[in-house]
């Protein structure tokens, strides 16, 4: 089993959950970019797991799958929060925390 | 109990200390606290006079050793401060006496301070008064006296200005401390002095120092003189006696304790108690004429002449406590040192039962007055015991065979008749007749003839008769301790004088010489008895009207005039004392303390003042202004700078914060990447 190309399709992933961290303005895309980032964390786990015939890889990428669904639900309750006082899901609108 | 007499000061300080933070609370105000403590007190030293009696009668004659107990309380250097008692004949006769006129004045008190302002107080001070008291009778080192005595000058301090909203009142308060200060700076001296004398504060070792040491005669002259000083001002003495007739200001209870049965003769107990240092330094074995026989000689006859001028009751027993104060120091200046002691021990009792009887009439026969002449007259038909109590207490004064004066006052003249004292003789006879006279007079004033006052006098309660019929029990059996004229007794010098072989052993007091029991004078003892009855009848003629040759002397005689109104002003002591001596250190000194005041301090203190201010300013200017603020603000403008710089990255912007996560991330692997 080659490892590397789970890895490199890890580490594009990842990449693009980043980018789309820092990048996109939209909260909901920010929310999926997030997403992005958990499952290539998964990949990762899962490919060792596989890897290295451990059973425990998996069990995290399980735990991670549940936490991440409710990860969504709430980042969706502030989205949809932030939209009523905003009118808008424009992250560079809600600076209020400015020093 | 003996090794443990220290209990017996113990109960009523610890209930001075109760009834201060309690007795406000307590139901009856804290009287039954101080009332309970004494009581143990007394309780106590009646055991320790019992236990000390069969100690005495059980060890050979003369052999009864007082007991000592004691540890260093601190030390500094080589100088100890010991804290210690001693527990001998003199301490346990003081205990009777403290702790049983103490008791009877505590009870005595509940009916007549019954609803006053300060009653709580009035028993703490009390209590406070018997703890110190005791306390200094059974010191056994100068500095436990001192504490003891300085004790009782506060207590007198506090209990003769009770009523200070009056300003007489808070005046004699005052004038009673100062005046006994004026003596203490004496006692200061004389502790000094003894103590480099003999090296230690113990008593006895100074009393065995002062007799037998190798030390300069002169030296211990001036210990017994500056020690002398100290008697003079608390019991007394001429001329420091002006402060007690004024101390009569207090509550009646009061008077009864301190001014007249225990407080007072303190002076006389330090005399008994370093009478080594007294017996040596004024040479009492010689028979000469020495300070101590001559101060209380003199007061015996002044204290006396005063008396009979005086209309407030009150300060009749006032005076007629300055002259019995000055038998006992007149007792003690012959060498009649068991004679003084044992006068102590029965006028404690017969003059507390008159001042108590003084009180009694105030309370219920002549609506709070002490005025004889205005408010009294005629009361023995409304107050019985009253009477009968106050008459037994002035026969006793009196010298009458067989109540317990008689016996004291007998003792004294002839131990002085004895030791060639026959001056102390003549003067103690003529101050018996004195004393019988003013007392008849005083008698005769509050009891008999018409009733002058306004009042409705009644007998007093059973808490205020009471212990005036034991006082009066007192005053008649007490005497009989040491009946050596008629029954041979002589139990109290066994009991209470040190025994001879305890003063060879310890040498620490003078060996004492006795007139004989089995030659008793019976011709004095008659004569002196004759001389009191001469007082009396005199008195009683002169005011029931029978001498008519003596009536209106003072009006149509010049000369008695004069002498009337010499007595009246007290023989200017007290403006001697305020006019001349105050005065003229008022006037000059305090001229003198002005111009020091207006040239040196203030020129100095302006001085001061001008250079501080300029070195203000300049302070101001310099380091202030320029180093001090400029500091603060630079490090102020410096801050808000930083702060500009660092809010730029505070933006608020959520996706910033997230580059700023990840470049963090990114550096630290990078940083570990490159280390591995």
């Amino acid at each position: 089993m080659v490892l590397n190309n789970f890895l490199i399709l890890s580490a594009f992933l990842f990449c693009t959950g980043i980018y789309g961290v820092m990048a996109r303005r939209n909260a909901v895309l920010v929310l999926m970019s997030v997403e992005l980032i958990l499952n290539a964390v998964n990949i990762n786990l899962i490919a060792f797991s596989a890897f290295h015939h451990e059973i425990s890889g998996q069990i995290f990428a399980l735990f991670v799958i549940t936490i991440a669904a409710a990860e969504v639900g709430v980042g969706l309750a502030i989205v949809l929060l932030m939209y009523r006082n905003f009118r808008s899901v424009d992250l560079d609108r809600a600076d209020q925390l400015k020093g | 109990m003996l090794d443990h007499a220290w209990l017996v000061p113990l109960f009523p300080a610890l209930s001075f200390v109760a009834i201060l933070f309690f007795g406000k609370r307590l139901p009856k105000k804290g009287s039954e606290l101080g009332i309970a403590a004494v009581g143990i007190s007394w309780i106590l030293s009646v055991i320790t006079l019992v236990q000390w009696i069969s100690h005495v009668e059980s060890s050979k004659p003369g052999h009864g050793e007082p007991y000592f107990h004691g540890f260093t309380w601190w030390q500094s250097g080589a100088v100890k401060f010991p804290v210690g008692i001693q527990v001998d004949g003199l301490a346990v006769a003081l205990f009777f006496v403290v702790s049983t006129v103490s008791l009877l004045v505590h009870v005595y008190s509940t009916a007549y301070m019954k609803g006053d302002r300060r009653y709580t107080h009035y028993y703490a001070a009390l209590s406070l008064f018997t703890a110190s008291m005791l306390f200094m009778v059974v010191a056994s080192s100068t500095l436990g006296l001192l504490l003891g005595w300085e004790g009782t000058s506060v207590c007198s301090f506090m209990l003769i200005g009770h009523w200070w909203e009056e300003q007489p009142n808070s005046n004699a308060a005052l004038k009673a401390f100062l005046t006994t200060r004026t003596g203490d700076v004496g006692l200061l001296i004389g502790i000094v002095i003894t103590y480099f004398m003999a090296h230690t504060f113990n008593i006895a070792a100074i009393n065995r120092v002062a007799l037998h040491g190798d030390v300069s005669h002169t030296l211990v002259l001036v210990a017994a003189i500056a020690l002398f000083a100290a008697v003079i001002g608390k019991s007394g003495q001429f001329p420091l006696h002006t402060w007690l007739p004024d101390a009569m200001a207090g509550p009646t209870p009061v008077s009864a304790l301190i001014h007249a049965a225990t407080m007072v003769v303190a002076g006389v107990y330090l005399v008994a108690r370093l009478y080594g240092v007294f017996y040596s330094g004024f040479a009492i074995h010689g028979g000469g004429i020495n300070l101590v026989a001559a101060i209380g000689g003199i007061t015996v006859i002044m204290g006396a002449a005063l008396a009979f001028v005086q209309s407030d009751i009150k300060k009749v027993l006032a005076y007629s406590t300055i002259s019995q104060l000055g038998y006992m120091v007149m007792a003690l200046g012959v060498g009649a040192w068991t004679a003084a002691v044992f006068h102590l021990f029965t006028h404690a009792f017969f003059k507390a039962n008159l001042f108590l009887g003084a009180g009694s009439v105030s309370h219920s026969g002549s609506h709070h007055s002490f005025d004889m002449k205005k408010d009294m007259g005629g009361l023995k038909k409304y107050m019985p015991t009253t009477y009968w109590t106050f008459l037994i207490g002035t026969l006793a004064l009196a010298g009458i065979f067989p109540f317990a004066g008689f016996w004291s006052k007998d003792e004294i003249l002839a131990t002085a008749h004895h030791n060639t004292y026959d001056v102390f003789l003549v003067v103690g006879l003529i101050g018996a007749f004195m004393t019988a006279a003013y007392m008849t007079r005083c008698v005769y004033l509050t009891f008999h003839g018409e009733y002058r006052g306004h009042g409705h006098p009644h007998e007093s309660e059973k808490t205020i008769t009471i212990p005036l019929v034991i006082l009066t029990v007192l005053s008649v059996v007490a005497g009989f301790v040491n009946a050596a004229l008629i029954f041979g007794v002589t139990k109290f010098e066994t009991w209470f004088e040190p025994g001879e072989e305890i003063v060879k052993k310890l040498g620490s007091f003078p060996v004492l010489a006795h007139p004989d029991v089995a030659s008793v004078d019976y011709v004095l003892a008659i004569i002196s008895v004759c001389i009191a009855l001469s007082g009396i009848g005199l008195a009683w003629a002169f005011y029931t009207g029978r001498l008519k040759v003596l009536e209106n002397l003072t009006e149509r005689n010049g000369l008695m005039r004069g002498g009337k109104t010499f007595l009246e002003n007290k023989y200017y002591l007290d403006y001697l004392y305020t006019d001349l001596v105050v005065g003229s250190i008022k006037g000059p000194i305090a001229n003198a303390a002005y111009w020091f005041n207006q040239r040196v301090i203030d020129g100095v203190v302006n001085g001061v003042g001008r250079s501080t201010k300029r070195l203000g300013e300049l302070t101001y200017d310099v380091v202030d202004q320029k180093i001090v603020d400029g500091a603060v603000n630079g490090l102020a403008l410096e801050t808000g700078n930083a702060g500009g710089l660092l809010r730029r990255l505070q933006a608020g912007r959520v996706q910033r914060y997230a580059l700023m996560l990840f470049a963090a991330v990114g550096l630290f692997s990078l940083a570990v990447w490159i280390t591995t």
